[in-house]
């Protein structure tokens, strides 16, 4: 189609800072692509997303322990596996470490690695938050398991409910170390939120409208959304509880007055969204996976989900009956939206040539999962019901379904399916799919009895239940359903170890293993750094699928190209990207100093904020890119372009936490420095 | 934050994430920013207004009836507001994105934090 | 951009990208990073003082009746006062980024040191205020009304302390040379921080200190 020259790919920030190099010379840079240094200091945000998932699997692997320590000490009547101090520590922290540490950040490995990829952009909007974002997670992860050996872990459940989380019924430090743990994590989130909106708004590929984005990046962006005006409100009652806790503050004094509701008020308003960011990167995995096996575009019919529910999660906490009624009202329209994308699925797989790998079988088995999630969810809506149900296994089982099924199954077909993109090899099928149907089996057994557990009265966090209770049953078989699903999840990891050792001398995988739709699958496999050779120009939904195949006028599908021809092979050496830094990682280092600090001693609080003071000035003194040091070979004679690229770095100031603003980042750096006569002077895209 | 909803009749509200209009074709929203002049005008009449806040303070005006006194506050308040953001953030002047992330982020927090308060009763009836 | 109409810009680009490149800013939506990115943060900050002030508001209505409270420690002269200093430095603040747009630099110098100063005035002011407030007998943790309105009002403080530091730090950029016409969109952003600041106190002075207790 077009083949006139076009501009070189710019997903710059438009303003070239002209003026005298401004780097203070004192400390150099990180430099090299291998080694420990070059992921420590890593700007790439693929690097990065691989280390949020990486880390997202190690704590679950933690989570995990603890969740099998909870069923060992339920498996029989009069556990004593652990003792009570101990059970709520565990129970707690299982709670905190999977919706926290695990499948947020998770949902953040394929925000990072793919949000970029999917709209064709270089890098995210600034880069070198993106790395403080990881670290900052990463630093509020560390400090809240650090706990177990200070004295004790948090033990007031995952939604801290004051005041049972405040001194007098918790006074361990374990839940300052949940408030401060959590309001660190909070700011990677709220960093990454708007790096993220930004990155999607600014630096989509030329052509690519927010309508032809895949329904992932929707998913995503949406997820960061919620997640920008979530956050502060989180933020705002972890602060409260830790005055009170610190500082003798009277915001859950009762005695002084204060209400316990302002807690559940602030932690809901922030936790209802928070089902939403946990859910919804999850359906969008599915809906990439499940069209590109049922070889079908997906049926797509999006609902803006409401933030007017929040209450539902509190009906029996004494509101009073015309705000439980509204809340009761609004919580059942919810499941329209959510029955609406499950119809899109099916509508999708209906009439479709499906192939069973491992991914869609993930897919469809969170589906079917979710579906039943949803549907006992849907009885809470019904307040009188949520009053019987509240505080049951019912509940527990009801989530377990939307979160470990939904979520967590959704991610895990992720994994499957954008693994060879990753590490350039697939992992085994064979083994895939065992150990699918092991931990489907193992899911089912454990949270499908605690439905029938929580009918008859179970109640959530108990220690332990006698004997004569009728319980013994269906603990008994969650228990042995909690082990199967651990084999899974061996095999899982059992998998990526042997995938990884027969890949070496295999065949390489090639840029688009699966037939795919997104343009990630454009560019060669492992992605490249500079993710695309040249500019993709988009011109509809699907673009890369529609270069690989034509439908005809009688609807017929016909293959008009292979799809190695149609991908970039990586072979570019001429792009700018921008340089490593070692603030990022300093400035993170700051903050758990800082809660330590607030904990133990004032001083360390102190000496906290010089390292991130000082973190911050040569953060923003730093140029973004260095012009000494280039990732790849650079054709600066042939390129007049990209002096000024180099001089106009100028540190400007960064946008931190605090919102400084920051005119030097972002990827003026991106820029394709190729024009005048870089060997891939192709500033055009050819396009069938 | 509770009373500025009445602020926004003439912009959208809407809570959703900004569809970015088209794309590219923003660049006409830069129109020529204001005057020194121009500021300092704006500056006098949010100094005025707060004179008239402060007015309502003192005891004289306190026949009125608190009702009476809570809307002219709030009256006088939304005008500061938008004064301060139309022309000194210059919002009346930028990209309709910035206004639409703006507008729903107050939007947003009038609405669950009105509900949050009502569900306190604290209104006093 | 500020470097569309800026001659020097135009001059030292390249010629062979930089015409294009100025006349449309190479981002999808054609505005900068940093600009929608600060716009993102204020519009989540909306949140934060939102639930700040709620809790406030929740706070003094469940004051029993015979602690201390606002009607015992609030001083509306002064804090109108203030109020109007935090006011005006919004004033200072557009003129040092108009001035600098205008490539008036030494113009601009005076501005951004008079916004500090201001701000710094403010800050000075709330500082007394609450030492004032203290030996009335309201500490920190006397009752939920002193919790709630220090911290409310701490947490504002907190900004405008942050707003000064960059304010200061364009100061000295500003002296050192490093700060000019084409690169007014960082100040651009400060200032954009700092009226976010100054709306936040606009409700304050109005929920907090005038409304009738």
């Amino acid at each position: 189609m077009t083949t006139t020259s076009e501009p070189p790919l710019q997903l710059t920030a438009g303003e070239q800072l002209v003026r005298p190099s401004t780097s203070l010379g004192v400390l150099s840079r990180p430099k090299g692509d291998t080694g420990w240094q070059s992921w420590l200091f890593t700007v790439d945000h693929k690097r990065i997303g691989i280390m949020y998932g990486a880390a997202a699997l190690l704590f679950l692997v933690m989570g995990g322990v603890e969740a099998l320590l909870i069923r060992l000490q339920l498996a029989v009547p009069g556990g004593s596996v652990l003792s009570e101090d101990a059970y709520n520590q565990v129970f707690t922290m299982h709670g905190v470490t999977m919706v926290f540490l695990v499948i947020m950040p998770m949902a953040a490995a394929f925000a990072n690695y793919l949000l970029p990829l999917q709209i064709g952009a270089r890098d995210v909007a600034f880069p070198r938050l993106n790395a403080f974002s990881l670290w900052c997670f990463l630093a509020g992860g560390i400090f809240l398991n650090t706990s177990w050996f200070l004295g004790g872990a948090p033990d007031g459940g995952w939604f801290g409910y004051a005041p049972n989380s405040g001194l007098v019924y918790s006074p361990s430090n374990g839940m300052d170390f949940y408030a401060l743990g959590l309001q660190i994590a909070g700011i990677a989130s709220l960093v990454s939120a708007i790096n993220l909106i930004t990155t999607v708004l600014n630096m989509r590929a030329p052509g690519m409208t927010l309508f032809r984005m895949p329904v992932l990046s929707w998913m995503l962006l949406v997820v960061q959304f919620l997640l920008l005006f979530a956050i502060p409100v989180i933020t705002v009652a972890l602060f409260l509880l830790s005055f009170d806790r610190l500082f003798d503050a009277n915001f859950f004094n009762v005695a002084a007055g204060a209400d316990p509701l302002l807690w559940q008020h602030l932690f809901w308003i922030f936790g209802h969204p928070e089902v939403y960011i946990l859910i919804l990167p999850a359906f969008g995995i599915m809906s990439e996976v499940i069209p590109t096996f049922s070889r079908k575009p997906i049926f797509i019919a999006i609902g803006f989900m409401g933030w007017g529910v929040w209450a539902h999660h509190m009906f029996t906490s004494g509101m009073g009956p015309v705000s439980v009624a509204a809340f009761s009202l609004s919580t059942m329209f919810i499941a329209v939206p959510t029955g609406v994308k499950i119809l899109n699925w099916l509508a999708t797989m209906w009439g479709g040539r499906i192939r069973f790998t491992t991914a869609m079988l993930y897919s469809v088995g969170a589906v079917a999962m979710f579906t039943i999630g949803g549907l006992s969810g849907v009885t809470h809506a019904v307040a009188p019901a949520d009053t019987q149900q509240t505080d049951t296994y019912y509940i527990v089982a009801h989530f377990h379904y939307v979160i470990f099924g939904g979520s967590l199954m959704g991610m895990l077909s992720g994994i499957y399916f954008w693994w060879p993109k990753m590490f350039g090899h697939k992992l085994d099928e064979k083994l895939g799919k065992i150990g699918f149907w092991v931990l489907l089996i193992g899911f089912n057994l454990t949270f499908g009895p605690m439905h029938i557990l929580g009918l008859q009265g179970m109640s959530r966090r108990i220690h332990s239940y006698a004997a004569d209770s009728g319980f013994n049953l269906w603990n008994l078989f969650a228990t042995v359903g909690s082990f199967v699903i651990a084999v899974g999840v061996l095999l899982f990891f059992w998998n990526i170890g042997v995938s990884r050792r027969r890949a070496r001398g295999a065949p390489p995988v090639g840029p688009d293993p699966w037939d795919a739709r997104g343009l990630e699958w454009m560019t060669a496999s492992p992605t490249p750094t500079h993710n695309f050779d040249r500019d993709i120009t988009v011109t509809r939904q699907d673009e890369f699928w529609h270069r690989k195949w034509r439908i005809g006028d009688d609807g017929k599908v016909t293959r008009i190209a292979r799809s190695e021809d149609v991908a970039h092979d990586g072979s570019a050496t001429d792009v700018h990207l921008p340089s490593p830094s070692y603030w990022p990682f300093v400035v993170a280092l700051g903050l758990p100093l800082v809660a330590y600090g607030l904990i133990y001693n004032l001083w360390i609080t102190g000496l906290g904020a010089l390292v991130i003071l000082g973190g911050l000035y040569a953060w923003v003194f730093e140029p973004p890119d260095d012009p000494e040091a280039h990732a790849h070979d650079d054709h600066h004679d042939a390129d007049p372009s990209d002096d000024s690229g180099n001089g106009a770095s100028g540190g400007g100031t960064s946008p931190n936490g605090d919102g400084e603003p920051d005119s030097g980042d972002g990827t003026r750096q991106l820029a394709e420095a190729g024009v005048a006569g870089g060997p891939s002077a192709q500033a055009t895209e050819e396009q069938p | 934050m509770t009373q500025t909803q009445s602020a926004q009749p003439e912009v959208p509200a809407e809570a959703t994430p900004p569809d970015v209009a088209a794309d590219g074709d923003d660049h006409g929203e830069h129109h020529d920013h204001p005057s020194d002049r121009q500021y300092v005008k704006i500056a006098l009449i949010l100094g005025g207004l707060t004179a008239l806040e402060v007015f309502t303070y003192f005891e004289s005006v306190h026949n009125l009836g608190d009702a009476a006194i809570y809307v002219v506050l709030i009256v006088l308040m939304i005008l500061k507001f938008i004064y301060v953001v139309a022309w000194f953030m210059h919002l009346k002047f930028d990209s309709v994105l910035f206004r639409r992330v703006f507008v729903a982020g107050i939007v947003l927090a009038l609405g669950v934090y009105l509900v949050m308060l009502t569900a306190f009763r604290i209104w006093g009836v | 951009m500020t470097d569309v109409a800026d001659p020097e810009a135009a001059r030292t680009a390249p010629a062979s990208t930089g015409h294009e490149a100025a006349a449309h800013p190479p981002t999808t939506t054609g505005l900068t990073h940093n600009k929608v990115a600060m716009w993102l943060f204020l519009g989540s900050e909306c949140l934060l003082f939102g639930a700040l002030i709620t809790t406030y508001m929740f706070a003094k209505s469940r004051l029993p009746a015979g602690e201390i409270g606002p009607n015992d420690v609030f001083d509306i002269p002064f804090t109108s006062v203030s109020s109007f200093v935090l006011l005006m430095s919004s004033l200072t603040m557009v003129l040092a980024l108009s001035a600098l747009t205008r490539g008036e630099e030494r113009t601009f110098r005076v501005w951004i040191a008079a916004t500090a100063l201001l701000g710094g005035t403010f800050i000075a002011g709330q500082v007394y205020e609450f030492t004032v407030f203290y030996n009335l007998g309201l500490g920190y943790t006397t009752n939920i009304f002193g919790s709630a309105f220090y911290t409310l009002t701490g947490f504002h403080g907190a900004h405008v302390t942050i707003g000064i530091v960059m304010l200061m730090s364009a100061l000295v950029a500003s002296l050192r040379g490093r700060l000019s016409a084409r690169n007014a969109e960082t100040v651009e952003l400060i200032g954009l921080y700092w009226h976010f600041v100054d709306i936040v106190w606009i409700l304050i002075f109005t929920v907090i200190y005038l409304f009738p207790q």
